[in-house]
């Protein structure tokens, strides 16, 4: 579905590579973590997908078509999107910003506004919220109309960069799992970035590690949970074990005492 | 008091109407003109620091030093298109203080459309990249909209700039409030200045609230306070439009004046002449001394009255000395050759440069001629109007004579002769047929070596006019008709310390004092 050959990005003429020779590809339906330090790159490579950021060097191909094939606009509109900062456009109610990318693509009025209202259900918000300003949510809530936009225009393929990174902890949780469903059920192929090992071990069926810009690591969760052969993968993916070793320590001690 | 505030009332309708589309041409090209550079300037840094520097040092340029830049400017491409294309166009009045307004208004609207066009949220703009909108698509319905409220708060800066600036319009022919400023602070009319003043205050604050309204419904997304804002605007500007068409059509001669009161009584009683023959005539006031030539002989007036001296010089270049009659049939002959312009005659007074001083220190010194004050010069202080001293009037006496003198001060003329009673200077340049000369007890030193040109006050006319039966028919009959103590008295009826005058009613007794009534 996605597919990336010898891609390299620098952003200062080759002196330092945010991207380093990267090769890997996307199975349809896969649902793909990137994790590793900030800095490390993956926003890059998700970026390199849609074209937001242009490769030095090497090939991306979506659908097996180079992304340079298309025009970058639309090559955007068949690809949804999410990120940290949300993005909500803050002069559009919640209905048009769910309604942007399928009016930029010239659908009819009337099927706009019944595809916001069928997203607003998914998202699982009351269906009055679509009159709403951006301004007048809480943070989840934005989130959640910015995961609606971004599967808007019924895309096939999922880019999320860090989307619940900002959020509570209990609604990040929430988020993560109500959109595994949407993943599930839309069987959409999504590629997201986080910087929590333990969200990537929760949603992903891969679990790519990125540093400094190369891949070290790239497999299930499972397989990378056991000993790996890098130190610094062995370290990152410690720290899932170690969390769960301790609540199931806590737990075994409760039941002890009862 | 009454009588006054009710003479300036009556002139609201056409100044005012004259300022409100000035001031919204000016403002509405400024705008067209400035949002393609905010767009160019805020997606290029090298397009900005040019376009934002090029608009602040316009903004240091005083605005009335910059009006009357565009003026030659204008001047030289309206000779270069008659060259090419065949006609002209008018120099004066409304294109240079358009186009002076029209850059005026541009850094205010410049900065705040920069400011908000590259201070939005760049998670907003990669958002718009991100579901897929063009470059035009983004900067229609992304970055202009959340730019808006930013870009009309520069809009309302610059609409009360340039309703400020407009006033300043009044010197290079344009009318506007500005003659309510200029023509009282002439003749000190306080209430006219007063008058001008409040009234511009006035439209600035109005346009400004109705502006904000816009801003208000631009910045909340409310349609009906942008619609109810940009409605009022539309019919003040209809309004003033329907107003200007009103007085424009009535009227069909355009006498011309410069800035004193001689010259308003002379274009008043022009004007009534003109009425009498049964067609429509207006004044045109305050003109520069120069653009008022200019003016009429690109057809801008079609009639005022000069001094030959002052044509002599400035127009004619000329700097040698003729004898009256001789210098007046010379001018006629070469003002039609070279300008076209018809003499049509000399009205029968001089109003020619002199000095002059207090009758009590003149004698007591003992200074009865101009020679007899270069003696005494190095202790004296002398003043002059601001044209005086560079003037070459000024320069042939100083140095035919050899004036030296301690001080050397300027005043707006209606303060110079305060000055010279006062005791703040010893001399003053004074016009001859100046009623304040009589009336404030003061001499004219004689000019025993005849340096200073004769000016006989002229009638001049337009090269398109100056066949026109109508403009002779009501013109001629001035010709040698005015002596100089009638107009002194008609001069100091307008220009004299308490009871003043208007200088209308002055021109309806000088009339009937040259039985033309
Ligand atoms: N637009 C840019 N201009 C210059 N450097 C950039 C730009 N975007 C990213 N970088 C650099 O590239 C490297 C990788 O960045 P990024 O892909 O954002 O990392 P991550 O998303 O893993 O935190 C970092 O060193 C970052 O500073
Ligand atoms: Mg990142």
């Amino acid at each position: 579905m996605i597919s990336f050959q010898h891609v390299s990005k620098s952003f200062d003429g080759g002196r330092d590579f945010a991207v380093r020779d990267v090769t890997f590809s996307v199975a349809p339906k896969a649902f793909v973590v990137l994790v590793g330090d900030s800095g490390s790159g993956k926003t890059t490579l998700l970026k390199m997908i849609n074209r937001l950021i242009e490769p030095d060097q090497g090939a991306v191909s979506v659908a097996g078509e180079p992304v340079q094939s298309v025009a970058a606009f639309s090559l955007r509109r068949r690809i949804g999107y999410v990120f940290q900062g949300i993005g909500l456009f803050p002069h559009m109610s919640v209905a048009e910003n769910i309604g942007i990318t399928p009016l930029l693509l010239g659908w009819p009025k009337p099927e706009i506004a019944a595809r916001a209202a069928e997203l607003i259900d998914l998202v699982e918000l009351p269906r009055s919220y679509l009159t709403r300003m951006p301004s007048e949510l809480s943070g989840g809530q934005q989130q959640r109309v910015g995961v609606a936009r971004a599967l808007a225009a019924r895309p096939s393929i999922m880019l999320m960069d860090e989307p619940f990174g900002a959020l509570d902890p209990v609604t990040r949780d929430t988020l993560g799992s109500e959109y595994r469903r949407l993943h599930e059920s839309m069987e959409l192929t999504t590629v997201m970035v986080t910087h929590d090992v333990m969200e990537a071990v929760i949603l992903g069926d891969r679990i790519i590690v990125v540093r400094q810009g190369e891949i070290v690591a790239d497999g299930e969760p499972n397989e990378l949970l056991v000993e790996h052969p890098d130190a610094g993968v062995r370290a990152l993916m410690d720290m899932p074990r170690r969390q769960a070793e301790r609540v199931r320590i806590l737990m075994q001690e409760r039941t002890q005492r009862e | 008091m009454n009588e006054r505030f009710a003479a300036s009332a009556r002139l609201l309708p056409d100044y005012l109407s004259q300022h409100v589309l000035l001031s919204a041409a000016a403002l509405v090209l400024g705008f067209l003109v400035s949002v393609p550079l905010v767009v160019a300037a805020s997606h290029n840094a090298r397009v900005r620091w040019p376009v934002l520097g090029f608009a602040s040092v316009v903004q240091t340029v005083p605005s009335l030093a910059l009006l009357a830049l565009f003026y030659p400017l204008l001047l030289a491409l309206s000779s270069a298109s008659k060259h090419v294309f065949g006609h002209g166009f008018s120099a004066l009045g409304f294109l240079p203080s358009l186009l002076a307004l029209t850059l005026y208004s541009m850094l205010p609207i410049l900065r705040n459309g920069v400011t908000g066009l590259t201070t939005l949220d760049p998670a907003v703009i990669e958002a718009a990249r991100g579901v897929g909108m063009t470059n035009r698509q983004r900067l229609l319905r992304i970055e202009l909209p959340l730019a808006a409220p930013v870009l009309m708060a520069g809009v309302r800066t610059a609409a009360v700039w340039v309703i400020g600036g407009a006033t300043l319009s009044t010197p290079v022919g344009q009318t506007s409030l500005g003659n309510y400023i200029f023509s009282g602070l002439q003749v000190e009319d306080w209430v006219s200045v007063l008058f001008g003043c409040i009234a511009a205050v006035a439209l600035a604050l109005v346009a400004d609230q109705l502006l904000g309204l816009i801003e208000v419904g631009v910045a909340r997304r409310r349609p009906v306070k942008i619609w109810f804002g940009v409605g009022l605007l539309v019919a003040g500007v209809a309004a003033a439009g329907a107003a200007s068409l009103a007085s424009g059509s009535r009227s069909s001669y355009v006498i011309g004046a410069k800035n004193f009161a001689e010259q308003y009584i002379l274009a008043a009683v022009m004007t009534d002449r003109i009425k009498k023959e049964g067609y429509s005539s207006t004044a045109r006031v305050d003109l520069g001394s120069v653009i008022a030539f200019r003016a009429l002989a690109s057809n801008g007036i079609d009639a005022y009255v000069d001094y030959s001296g002052t044509v002599w010089s400035t127009v004619m270049n000329r700097h040698d000395s003729l004898p009256r009659l001789q210098m007046l049939d010379e001018m006629r002959v070469q003002l039609r050759r070279d300008h076209g312009v018809l003499l049509l005659g000399a009205l029968g007074f001089e109003n020619a440069y002199a000095l002059a001083m207090r009758r009590d220190r003149a004698e007591a010194l003992g200074i009865r001629t101009i020679a007899d004050l270069a003696q005494h010069s190095p202790d004296l202080r002398i003043g002059g109007d601001f044209e005086f001293f560079a003037r070459p009037e000024w320069r042939a006496l100083r140095d035919r004579y050899g004036l030296r003198f301690r001080q050397q001060r300027q005043f707006q003329p209606t303060f110079l002769y305060r000055a010279a009673t006062s005791d703040e200077v010893d001399v003053i340049s004074a016009a001859s047929s100046d009623g304040r000369i009589k009336a404030y007890d003061l001499v004219v030193l004689e000019d025993p070596q005849q340096v200073i040109p004769p000016y006989d006050a002229i009638v001049l006319v337009s090269p398109a006019r100056a066949g026109d039966p109508v403009l002779r028919r009501a013109l001629e009959p001035l010709v040698s008709a005015i002596p100089i103590d009638l107009m002194r008295e008609a001069n100091y009826m307008v220009d004299r310390d308490t009871n003043r005058t208007q200088p209308g009613k002055a021109a309806q007794w000088l009339e009937s004092a040259i039985h033309l009534n």
